[in-house]
């Protein structure tokens, strides 16, 4: 009987303790330490927002050289007028993205549109590639079966020409045909401003059907898959120039509201801090001034 | 009144042939995008002339040329601006489109201004891309060895001349 009951008593007990604690919980040493860790958040996420817009400015100055490139190798598709072929109804996403967090909802943008499109109607026939883990872990989940390949070891580096090449290939060699698709990314617009966008995919089929292919001159099927390998290519290179930067001027932003939110932190855990210790020296006081007045 | 009516028509007639004169310029200028993974040479710059070498041969892109595609292959591309300054710029690969308004668009992989080229950095690395393709083991690799001797001899030559 007392064996049944002991432990109930002790959690009781503890219980008790607990509340104790709870309602002194706002002991100095427990506010320092927090105060202290606040601080340390907040010198590391300064640091990221330092390093951030340092890459910033390359990624910025990077893209500038890169918007030509991608505008020149999408005006093909534009000038000929190609469309996605009816019959062909397989599509291939790829979603631009990289290994790295904490920059805001630049991944989960991206993986937003490919989400949504995958949960209309004839989404069996949608298959993804995602670049970078990010898009990946996102999409995994409720998504796992379209996803055919994944890209990472991205975004610790600017990307260069050779990673688009990689990618190109990779896209070339996934063994999947797809009629048309989509290179989904995030379009740089300013430090504080990006949206998703993206670039056509086509096949060689959908090229040859194009309306306004018969003005080009001297064209033969040699020529147009060279021609088409590249500007795959290149237009990987600007997404991920223009996706690189948005993510860098995100994160920016992102440390930048995380510094200033430790900033309140900080500022409101030294008032506490103060006080606290104002009310023990007070109490300490009375204490002594009591029992002084006591002993008279 | 007449006065006013005539200044009228006058700032009409001038719109008018503004607006001639903009149209007819438009179809017989070309606006060149010459850009590189590592720089942009033209962006959208009305030019005179250029030469390309590309796999189905050199040729001259003259304003209204009929549109075209073709794939760069190593060599000098040749651009004559407006005022007849010529700027010669080597590139490894890429792209040549020419669209039915004229505009071209000259994507190259790797580009650079032929007077930054260095000979013998150059001939040392044809040399080296010479052994690499008597050593290559497989096909990959042979392909790979026989591109980079050609671009490199094509570096030579754009270098020496």
């Amino acid at each position: 009987m007392l064996g049944r009951l002991t432990p109930g008593a002790c959690a009781q007990v503890t219980m008790v303790v607990n509340q104790q604690q709870n309602r002194n919980m706002a002991t100095l040493k427990a506010i320092s330490m927090r105060l202290k860790s606040v601080k340390n958040i907040q010198k590391i996420t300064q640091s990221m927002k330092m390093v951030s817009a340092a890459k910033y400015t390359r990624a910025e100055r990077e893209l500038r050289a890169a918007r030509p490139y991608g505008e020149g190798s999408v005006m093909f598709y534009e000038k000929a007028e190609v469309a996605p072929p009816e019959d062909e109804p397989k599509e291939l996403y790829v979603a631009i993205t990289s290994d790295r967090g904490l920059c805001g909802a630049v991944h989960t943008g991206v993986s937003k549109v490919i989400r949504n499109r995958l949960s209309e109607p004839g989404a069996e026939n949608i298959k993804v590639i995602c670049v970078g883990d990010k898009s990946r872990a996102i999409l995994q989940r409720l998504y796992g079966k379209h996803i055919i390949s994944v890209a990472n070891e991205i975004g610790r580096r600017p990307p260069t020409f050779l990673d688009a090449a990689k990618l190109a290939n990779a896209i070339l060699t996934s063994g999947y045909d797809f009629g048309s698709g989509k290179i989904i990314y995030n379009k740089f617009k300013s430090v504080v401003s990006y949206s998703q966008a993206n670039l056509p995919l086509y096949s060689q089929k959908a090229v040859e059907s194009a309306p306004k292919l018969a003005i080009y001159d001297s064209l033969d099927s040699d020529v147009l898959q060279s021609y088409m390998e590249f500007s795959l290519a290149s237009m990987v290179f600007y997404a991920m120039k223009e996706g690189a930067c948005s993510e860098q001027s995100s994160r920016m932003t992102a440390m930048d509201n995380a510094s200033k939110n430790a900033g309140e932190m900080i500022e409101k855990l030294t008032l506490t801090f103060n006080r606290t210790r104002q009310a023990v020296i007070t109490r300490e006081l009375i204490e002594i001034i009591s029992g002084a007045a006591a002993l008279e | 009144m007449a006065l006013a009516f005539r200044n009228m028509l006058r700032t009409a007639a001038r719109r008018i042939q503004v607006r001639n004169y903009a149209d007819a310029s438009s179809a017989d200028e070309m606006a060149l995008t010459f850009a590189a993974g590592n720089k942009v040479f033209y962006d959208k710059k009305v030019v005179k002339q250029i030469d390309v070498p590309s796999f189905s041969g050199s040729f001259g892109i003259l304003p209204k040329h009929v549109p075209t595609l073709a794939v760069l292959r190593p060599g000098v591309v040749t651009v004559i601006e407006n005022d007849g300054k010529q700027t010669k710029i080597f590139v490894s690969s890429g792209t040549i489109t020419v669209n039915d308004d004229s505009s071209v668009q000259v994507l190259a992989e790797e580009a650079h201004p032929v007077e930054s080229l260095d000979r013998s950095a150059a001939q040392e690395a044809l040399s080296k891309a010479q052994s690499e393709l008597n050593s290559a083991a497989n096909e990959k690799a042979k392909a790979e060895a026989a591109i980079a001797v050609e671009v490199a001899e094509e570096i030579v030559k754009a270098a020496s001349a």
